[in-house]
């Protein structure tokens, strides 16, 4: 391919940053969440580096010519799917002024134009069509020299694992199943055991950085702290088990919740013994949570770095986040239930879909736990977080009293864009730039 | 009752409704409700596509009330208050007692907490498609389908519509 393939190297329009980064990777700068450099930066280097990104299930693009309008980090694409039932991807901006070509946000056709100069492009994005290219009526036209073929819309790598579309911007980004690695596969191929349905959209507008999200999927301390919905109505148990996996480089982690017996797990299901477990308050209407045994306890499963995939009880669903800007960042869940589900589980869903997304009873106040962040920062943007919870390490742990996923993003982020610790940020004079990002 | 007494009375229940929410008298709102019933705060970007999942999705009395103490009790949000607007209040049907009716609702939420104390915004734009029964001579929602334009929730949806 031709300019659309370069490097990440070539990209010198973002001025290199200078970040002190304490050693400890506990320590999180609150500027990571501030600074426009970096936002910018982040941009070119990890949502268009050597990374997947997620953007659709497959379940939403059935049918050949199907197609949906996205965004890797704040670059807007389209997933499509061809006549002979290939999934494509390509940066949504017109070859010839810069348009956003496709303007819904999903449909079915079989070629894209962009309503400006209806410049065309076939369902790869290749170029297939210039209005008046040799002219009219004596006026000259293109140059001689113009190729359609060098001017094609900028193609992605796209793969898809059971049912997950990720695309990378990086033609040399290692195959998605070693992305995702041998754990979170695992984890994955438990929920997405076969067909899944769509069963509907919600989104979130929040007002923080995307990363800020990011730790909160990673963060299992938090859950019983501020989702005050179980403790509330008398539903957690103490007995409770968990822990979270991380994959090899601590990128990716899974949090598991779980009851220790089967007849712990079957009695939440049934849901009759809430009484003996309240303490001032119980349901008036326990049938939210009369569900059927399906998975034990949760899975909240955080794919780098804008996936999240949940398993609350019966509810399933994809989360999709989309930076907006430094300070902002959009929240979509995708809820899906399996092809062959009765009416009956179908109606279990749509029931418990009231305990996520933005009128969550158990989980609405994510995003704007977020937002408290956001808006205490401003002011001290060299002082830093601590997420020392559980240690330093940046391993799996049979706990959820920890920390040591949000860690692992910081590792692998700060690798990824080459942002040293605090000794070797001192030997180059505090600086990180370009040429000492070295992940690959 | 004739044409205009039914406008009327519909007309009295909205506006009842939303001064309810407005003045956070929200332990007194499944009230305004059957038992069972159906109150559904669905995006219409799922409604279009035939989808089913809600965002709020209630049958009952009872759940309309464990969302009121889940809020009072549970939820963790910046505190706000809403102001309803309500225009083209219109019955569109009337069949056996089941009165069917449409309004278009703007609501804008204006933040309490220490951050944005005074602040107001436009949070939600969409229509109510309500069906109403009287009980001994009170009108109430036996469903109540709230349809809203605006999608992309900011921040979180605690308060209901």
């Amino acid at each position: 391919m031709e300019v659309c393939m370069d490097g990440v190297a070539n990209h010198r329009s973002v001025s290199p940053v200078s970040l002190t980064w304490p050693a400890d990777v506990a320590r999180v700068p609150y500027r990571v969440f501030l600074d426009p450099a970096i936002y910018a930066y982040e941009q070119e280097i990890l949502f268009r580096g050597p990374i997947w990104n997620y953007v659709a299930l497959e379940a939403e693009l059935p049918n050949p010519q199907d197609f949906k309008a996205t965004f890797v980090g704040d670059t807007p694409i389209v997933v499509t799917r061809d006549k002979e039932g290939a999934l494509h991807a390509f940066v949504n901006r017109c070859a010839h002024r810069g348009a956003l070509v496709c303007r819904e946000p999903r449909g079915n056709r079989p070629t894209h134009v962009c309503v400006y100069h209806q410049w065309s492009y076939d369902l790869r994005g290749n170029l297939i069509g210039v209005p008046f290219r040799k002219g009219v009526n004596g006026a000259p036209g293109m140059p001689e020299d113009f190729q359609p073929a060098q001017n094609s819309l900028r193609q992605l790598q796209v793969a898809a694992y059971n049912g997950l579309i990720f695309v990378s911007f990086d033609p040399q980004v290692e195959s998605l199943a070693e992305y995702l690695g041998p754990d979170m596969r695992a984890c994955l191929d438990r929920i997405f055991n076969r067909s899944v349905q769509v069963l509907g959209h919600a989104r979130q507008f929040i007002s923080a950085n995307w990363k800020l999200y990011a730790e909160n999927t990673r963060d299992p301390y938090h859950a019983s702290l501020l989702h005050l919905f179980h403790t509330t109505f008398g539903m957690y148990r103490s007995s409770q088990g968990g822990g979270i996996t991380l994959d090899a480089k601590g990128r990716h982690s899974a949090l598991h919740s779980y009851r220790k017996t089967e007849a712990e797990e079957l009695t939440a299901y049934k849901n009759t013994d809430l009484r003996t477990y309240q303490d001032k308050y119980t349901l008036a209407d326990p049938s939210l949570l009369q569900g059927r045994p399906e998975f034990p306890g949760l899975t909240i499963q955080a794919i780098f770095p804008n996936l999240t995939v949940q398993q609350i009880q019966n509810t399933l669903a994809v989360r999709h986040t989309i930076p907006r800007g430094v300070e902002q960042f959009e929240l979509v869940f995708t809820f899906f239930g399996y092809e062959d589900d009765d009416a009956e589980m179908r109606a279990i869903r749509r029931k418990q879909a009231n305990l996520v997304g933005p009128a969550g009873l158990v989980s609405m106040e994510d995003g704007h736990a977020t937002e408290i962040v956001q808006q205490a920062i401003r002011r001290d943007q060299d002082a830093t977080s601590i997420a020392a919870m559980g240690g330093r390490e940046i391993a799996g742990e049979e706990s959820l009293i920890t920390e040591t996923g949000i860690r692992g993003f910081w590792r692998y982020y700060r690798e990824l864009l080459g942002i040293a610790g605090a000794e070797s940020v001192q030997k180059e004079n505090g600086a990180w730039t370009h040429e000492n990002y070295a992940s690959r | 009752m004739d044409a205009r007494e039914l406008r009327f009375a519909v007309e009295e229940l909205l506006h009842a409704y939303v001064r309810c929410i407005d003045s956070d008298r929200l332990e007194e709102w499944p009230e305004f409700f059957t038992d069972p019933c159906v109150y559904e705060v669905m995006p219409r970007e799922n409604a279009d596509q035939g989808l089913p999942i809600a965002v709020m999705y209630c049958d009952s009395r009872g759940m309309l009330r464990d969302r009121v103490v889940a809020q009072r009790r549970a939820n963790i949000y910046a505190p706000h208050g809403y102001r309803h607007m309500l225009s083209a209040i219109g019955v569109t049907g009337h069949e056996d007692g089941v009165v069917s009716a449409r309004a278009n609702y703007v609501v804008y939420r204006t933040f309490l907490d220490a951050v944005n104390y005074g602040h107001s915004e436009l949070f939600s734009v969409g229509e109510y498609h309500d069906t109403i029964v009287f009980e001994n001579g009170v009108a109430r929602f036996r469903e109540k389908l709230v349809l809203v334009d605006t999608a992309r929730i900011l921040s979180l949806l605690v308060t209901p519509l």
